[in-house]
């Protein structure tokens, strides 16, 4: 998947909702793989929303979206399981973890999918975000800052194009958002694949390609 | 261990397992049952120990009080034999004939040291009727030999009822046929000496047989009536177990000899009393499965969330459908088991009782597969309802 097409999109909920100057609804947008994009939003402007849509699992929207030329109306749901785990990589906002798994099962459950990762490459990720020690810890015991992390982990354990970011590190304090972005950086640069980054106000430390306004 | 049957267990109560393992086993345990006991018993009123692998009747006209004071004959006109032989059931139909002649028959017990000698009389049926198969039923004119079968009735009444009481020896079957009587006929004034041995015993014809030929020479040479009206009939049909044939002789007032023309009702009651058990069973069957996919709804609602989160991380229905087709397989095996078990053990009760009445039972086999079948069926139709609830999950 090289790009992702926005044609004139707009939520169903926002149809009564008067033009609020966004850049992405009601646009034409294009996503490439290889660039990192932000898109900036205040609380409720649809920035959840517009990962759903992209990441399938939401389709009331208006307009057209395409993975290069094809309609994602038109995939099928073998098609999204597969786009899922070789293409598309996602961080909840609301993370959906296991918290009846540890962090590292939490994991594993990605891994064991796709087999992208060896369990030293996922300890040393777990040591590098500073969670060396609470690798077997049961997740709904962590903190959300703690959590974010394991699910910013779980995410990188299959091969993407693009990397969907909602809000990741709205729970972590500035030094844990540098280690984190330099990890997601670094893996996205190393498979070429595209980021694209919500937030509103407090996003990755990145070096972003485009800027949004949504 | 899979993290995704480590995830979904964790919901799975002990309390679900148990009522859907007890439900499925009850219903099952008498379908089943009941279908196996179907297949055992059906042998004894089918006639599967018939003679021949024919089935024979011996008919009668009813005697009744009223009949033998009014002089009502009790034999059958040709008009009355050719109404029986036209019945869709009846496939041939024989003649028994009488002997018209005096016979005493007399034995020399000489280890006892005495005899005993006495009046009989002998009748005869075609060859092809009779249930006892041997070369030495053969009689040509000019031999002095009469080979007889005797009911099998004859013989249990001396062994178990006279026997016993005056103390005399048991006889086996191949015993009696070391026997010799002596049998004297008298007629048109002639009298004849014979040898009588006993080359048979007969479950189904209640007379004193002898070959047909011997009779009809007999009867030409001794007899010195005219040749006597048939007061009793064999005839052959199609399944004894029809009920047609009841309705028939009874509608006609005659009688069917033994208890072999009840075969027909007691076929009719075990198929109703069959269908209402099974019923019964299927009944409990489906509402034990109805629990169970009940069970199963209630299992996936709780289990929504971490169902949902395993398809966004890209699982297919199918996968994530492997636990819970684990545990519905897992309980039916565990109610196969049970089945089995249950089943042979009930079988190994009432089998040996049954074995004594009629040595020949309808195998497991019928069952076994049916039951198979049936917990496959089971099976792939739980498995059809978990993956679409499953795959319902997929796009929210």
């Amino acid at each position: 998947m090289d790009a992702i097409y926005l044609k004139k999109v707009l939520p169903e909920i926002f149809l009564k909702r008067e033009n609020s100057g966004s850049e992405i609804w009601l646009q034409d947008v294009c996503f490439f793989k290889g660039e990192m994009v932000l898109v900036k939003a205040a609380s409720g402007a649809g920035k959840s929303s517009l990962c759903s849509y992209i990441y399938g699992y939401r389709q009331d929207f208006w307009g057209s979206m395409f993975f290069d030329d094809k309609d994602l109306r038109s995939l099928e749901r073998r098609d999204w399981e597969h786009i899922r785990r070789t293409s598309l990589s996602y961080v909840f906002q609301d993370l959906r973890l296991f918290a009846e798994l540890t962090a590292f099962e939490n994991v594993e459950v990605k891994n064991s999918l796709t087999g992208f990762r060896s369990a030293e490459w996922i300890r040393d990720c777990f040591l590098r975000v500073g969670l060396g020690d609470k690798i077997e810890e049961k997740a709904g015991r962590l903190s959300l800052g703690q959590q974010q992390r394991v699910a910013l982990v779980r995410a990188l354990c299959q091969p993407f194009d693009f990397l969907l970011l909602d809000e990741p590190v709205s729970h972590l304090d500035n030094e844990n958002n540098r280690i984190c972005s330099e990890v997601l950086t670094e893996e996205a640069r190393r498979l070429g694949a595209g980021v694209l980054v919500t937030s509103i106000g407090y996003e990755p430390k990145m070096k972003y390609d485009k800027v949004f306004r949504l | 261990m899979n993290l995704v049957y480590k995830l979904l267990r964790c919901q799975l109560k002990g309390t679900q397992v148990v009522s859907f393992f007890l439900a499925n086993l009850t219903g099952m345990l008498i379908l089943l049952l009941s279908v196996q006991l179907w297949y055992d018993l059906r042998p004894f009123f089918t006639g599967k120990d018939r003679l021949l692998q024919k089935d024979f009747l011996v008919v009668t006209k009813r005697i009744s009080t009223f009949g033998t004071l009014t002089g009502r004959s009790t034999t059958f006109t040709s008009e009355e034999l050719c109404e029986i032989f036209e019945q869709p059931f009846i496939r041939k139909i024989g003649r028994f004939t009488s002997s018209r002649f005096r016979t005493t028959a007399g034995m020399e017990l000489e280890q006892f040291g005495s005899g005993f000698s006495t009046e009989l009389f002998f009748e005869s049926v075609p060859d092809e009727y009779i249930d006892v198969k041997t070369e030495a039923w053969d009689f040509q004119e000019g031999d002095t030999r009469i080979p007889i079968i005797l009911p099998r009735n004859y013989l249990n009444l001396y062994n178990f009822g006279f026997a016993p009481s005056r103390h005399l020896p048991k006889l086996s079957e191949g015993t009696i046929g070391l026997l010799n009587l002596d049998i004297r006929i008298q007629g048109k004034g002639k009298q004849q000496e014979f040898q009588g041995k006993i080359v048979g015993f007969s479950k189904h014809l209640n007379t004193i047989l002898v070959p047909q030929s011997f009779m009809d020479w007999a009867n030409a040479t001794f007899a010195e009536e005219k040749a006597a009206e048939v007061s009793r009939v064999i005839v052959e049909t199609d399944n004894p177990a029809d009920e047609r044939i009841v309705r028939f002789f009874n509608s006609q007032g005659y009688e069917i000899e033994g208890d072999r023309h009840s075969a027909g009702e007691i076929t009719w009651f075990l198929n109703i009393f069959t269908a209402l058990v099974a019923g019964i069973g299927l009944l409990i069957c489906f509402l034990s499965l109805y629990i169970l996919i009940l069970s199963i709804s209630l299992l996936l609602q709780k289990d929504r969330i971490k169902i949902e989160n395993l398809l966004l991380l890209g699982y297919t229905p199918e996968k994530i459908a492997r636990p819970y087709e684990w545990f519905v397989l897992a309980v039916q095996c565990g109610v196969m088991v049970c089945v089995w078990g249950v089943l042979l053990a009930a079988r190994g009760y009432y089998l040996p009782l049954l074995q004594e009445l009629n040595p020949t039972q309808g195998g497991m086999g019928p069952v076994f597969w049916g039951g198979l079948c049936l917990f496959a069926g089971i099976f792939l139709w739980n498995a059809v309802i978990i993956r679409r609830k499953i795959g319902k999950t997929a796009f929210l």
